[in-house]
């Protein structure tokens, strides 16, 4: 019971972490068609500057600067990059953006080197928030949970109540049509392409010391983050919502069940030993193989739901 | 007409430079590949490494290297990957040099032993060396060992026993928790053999593998741990997967002792930081303050140097003992032929920096050296990663009590 509801808490942290980078990913992807391969990359170059602008100016300003930063620089791959690149179709743009995953990762570790970077939570958010049963919650993580909520409203209220929110939930759907009444889509690319690596940077700000900030962290959130975005459908922040809390539960909740396919199918008289045809597989306990599980989820949805769960149009 | 004669002198000279640049510098060096990761996510061990090497054959090749030569290091990428890392070695076969080094990652070396075994048996003039200096896996000096493989590093079960031998006496349960690929495994099989062994008296409350460099949140396996009740963490997990791990602990207030293998290299102090203050202990060849804790005012001196130069903290005194080793056999075998020198290689017992007998063993080709046991503490005298915590030894084990029986059938050449 109690490993229950501390990994609820949990899985509800990494899952709206997840979120974070999932939405701008999930605007950009849905709207241009642009699956931005270097959204990790801008997630890591977001921890990085806020680890340096926190040792000058603190975290909180670290918490504005970063962000914005990176915003900027989408705004500057938009214009000068994938706008270029876009007459040539979509192999041309996902090269790009691949192409960038290489010289952000590379940039980075000329800048700041191969080790981690002492980037820690700040000391007026380094207390216990509530302790629950023994374990206690740590103050950062209720603050993750605040942001990220912060953002999500933010991001429905822009998308639900201004102008340019229209514009975007247009082009989402629609993209020829809303060009073709006259709209300046190019400047709505560059709006959210640049939103949405302002989100990958407000992620990293607050995830570089969640987790550690280092160049491998680009490589390790971005496969997870593709997945929340394909498992939660395309066109709809909703789903990017849900895929993301699943995922976050998925992997939180498997590493506790130490149970196999083997132990399940005990007691219906069917005894499984390691030796057995498929026995290596039915006896790992879902713990060891959790980290695989959204992997497997995108596998089967791909196959039986090619839309995602509350996609709006096929892949 | 004239331009174009001129371009073709040009060339020719050009071509005769290169083609007799190479050739005379490797009249007076000593080129050995070095294969390890250079990029991704492991980039980071293998740069500090190819650092710490750097000084270390700077130092030896001042001493006057073997045979009056001097040692280069000619480095491949093998991104972690045993694929990568046999293309990269058949560029080391390619330039014919006597001697390959590599250091991460288990799965990496049992591809190289086996890759190498079949290059010297099918070019028998062109036979290369493996130098060994961190694939850990007991069984590639066991069931794997091979003549043209040495090992110059203590391997997992030498270090489990001085993992196990070193837990205090009033640590009654502990949790295992290991990577979930070759090397966590086998470090796995053997701390749980030791336990047994050794200590009795401890009670396994569990025993975990968890995804190899895929988990981004240990905060489950915290729940897991606290649930547990376990005194003491046992855990060979090593960069992210540790730090990420007692990062997790130490924001949940985790009361347990990290009674860890590989705590020490490269970024695990960084990211541990002041929490792990008289928490964690880890299993190491030396530190910064061996020196001073041994009164050795020469090794003093050469980590004052790597300090000054590197602004980093010196683990691997095996690099220094490996190239010692090596000099002396290239010097007694009086040529870098490989089967002369592994033949030299063979039993040959050096004294490292610190004064220990370090043996490399002829019948299995593992070194036996001593290593230490320390613990992270604010009261260190030199910190490690300028973290203002650094290593404190505890315990020291020597090659001879690091001794264990091996189970190598080895295949020697014929002559």
């Amino acid at each position: 019971m109690e490993v229950l509801l501390v990994s609820l808490l949990n899985g509800l942290v990494y899952g709206m972490l997840l979120f974070m980078l999932a939405s701008g990913l999930t605007l950009i992807f849905s709207m241009m068609g642009v699956l931005n391969f270097a959204h990790g990359s801008i997630y890591m170059l977001g921890a990085y500057f806020a680890y340096e602008s926190t040792r000058f100016l603190g975290f909180w300003s670290a918490l504005l600067i970063a962000p914005l930063l990176c915003g900027a620089i989408g705004a500057a791959i938009e214009i000068w990059g994938l706008r270029r690149v876009h007459h040539n179709g979509h192999i041309a743009e996902l090269l790009f953006t691949f192409g960038l995953v290489f010289i952000i990762g590379r940039s980075v570790q000329m800048a700041w080197g191969m080790l981690p970077m002492p980037y820690r939570v700040p000391a007026g958010l380094d207390f216990p928030l509530f302790t629950l049963y023994g374990l206690q919650f740590p103050a950062y993580r209720g603050f993750m949970l605040l942001i990220s909520a912060g953002m999500l409203a933010a991001i429905w209220l822009l998308l639900k109540r201004t102008r340019i929110g229209m514009v975007i939930q247009a082009a989402l759907t629609h993209p020829g049509m809303t060009a073709a009444l006259g709209h300046n889509v190019p400047l709505v690319f560059t709006i959210v392409f640049a939103g949405g690596c302002l989100l990958a940077g407000l992620a990293g700000v607050i995830g570089g010391n969640y987790q550690s900030t280092e160049p491998g962290m680009a490589d390790a959130m971005g496969p997870i983050v593709f997945v929340v975005v394909v498992f939660g459908g395309l066109g709809s922040l909703a789903g990017c919502f849900l895929a993301s809390i699943i995922m976050g539960m998925v992997v939180t909740f498997s590493v506790v069940i130490d149970t196999s396919i083997a132990d399940l199918l005990h007691p219906l008289g069917i005894a499984v030993h390691n030796d057995d045809l498929l026995g290596e597989i039915l006896t790992v306990p879902v713990a060891r193989i959790g980290a695989l599980l959204p992997l497997l989820m995108m596998v089967l949805i791909l196959l039986f739901r090619p839309r995602g769960l509350l996609g709006t149009r096929d892949t | 007409m004239k331009g174009r004669r001129l371009f073709v002198a040009l060339l020719a000279a050009s071509l005769g430079i290169a083609l007799w640049g190479p050739a005379r510098a490797a009249d007076d060096t000593i080129k050995i590949g070095y294969i390890d990761p250079f990029s991704g996510p492991f980039a980071a061990t293998g740069n500090n490494f190819l650092k710490v090497f750097s000084y270390v054959l700077e130092k030896i090749n001042a001493e006057g290297g073997p045979l009056g030569k001097k040692y280069e290091l000619v480095t491949f990428d093998s991104k972690l990957q045993p694929a990568e890392a046999l293309i990269a070695l058949k560029s080391v076969t390619d330039q014919n040099l006597p001697f390959v080094m590599h250091c991460v990652g288990s799965n990496v070396g049992a591809a190289m032993i086996d890759a190498v075994s079949k290059h010297n048996a099918r070019n028998p003039d062109n036979r290369l060396l493996y130098l060994n200096c961190g694939a850990l896996a007991t069984e590639l000096t066991n069931e794997q060992c091979d003549f043209w493989h040495f090992r110059f590093t203590a391997n997992v079960d030498q270090r489990a026993v001085a993992r196990i031998k070193t837990l205090p006496q009033s640590v009654k349960s502990v949790y295992v928790l290991n990577q979930d690929y070759l090397f966590g495994q086998s470090v796995q099989k053997a701390t749980l053999k030791y336990l047994q062994q050794y200590r009795p008296d401890v009670k396994i409350v569990a025993d975990e593998l968890v995804p190899f460099g895929k988990v981004q949140d240990f905060s489950p396996y915290i729940a897991k741990i606290k649930a547990s009740g376990a005194q003491s963490l046992v855990t060979s997990n090593y960069d992210r997967d540790l730090n990420l791990l007692m990062k997790a602990g130490n924001d949940a207030g985790l009361e347990i002792r990290y009674d860890a293998y590989l705590a020490h290299q490269p970024g695990g102090p960084t990211s541990t930081g002041p929490a792990g203050d008289n928490r964690l202990t880890s299993v190491m060849e030396f530190h910064d303050n061996v020196p001073a804790e041994e009164h050795n005012p020469a090794a003093e001196k050469f980590i004052e140097g790597w300090r000054a130069r590197a602004d980093f903290n010196f683990i691997p005194l095996d690099y220094v003992t490996m190239f010692q080793m090596l000099t002396a056999a290239i010097n007694k075998a009086g040529s870098t032929d490989a089967q002369k020198v592994a033949l030299a290689l063979e039993g040959m017992k050096v004294t490292d920096m610190m004064g220990d007998e370090n043996i490399m063993r002829a019948e299995d080709h593992q070194l036996l050296s001593p290593l230490r046991e320390a613990v992270f503490t604010r009261s260190a005298k030199l910190d490690a990663e300028k973290t203002g915590l650094g290593w404190k030894t505890e315990t020291k084990l020597s090659g001879a009590d690091l001794t264990l029986p091996d189970t190598c059938k080895m295949k020697r050449p014929a002559s």
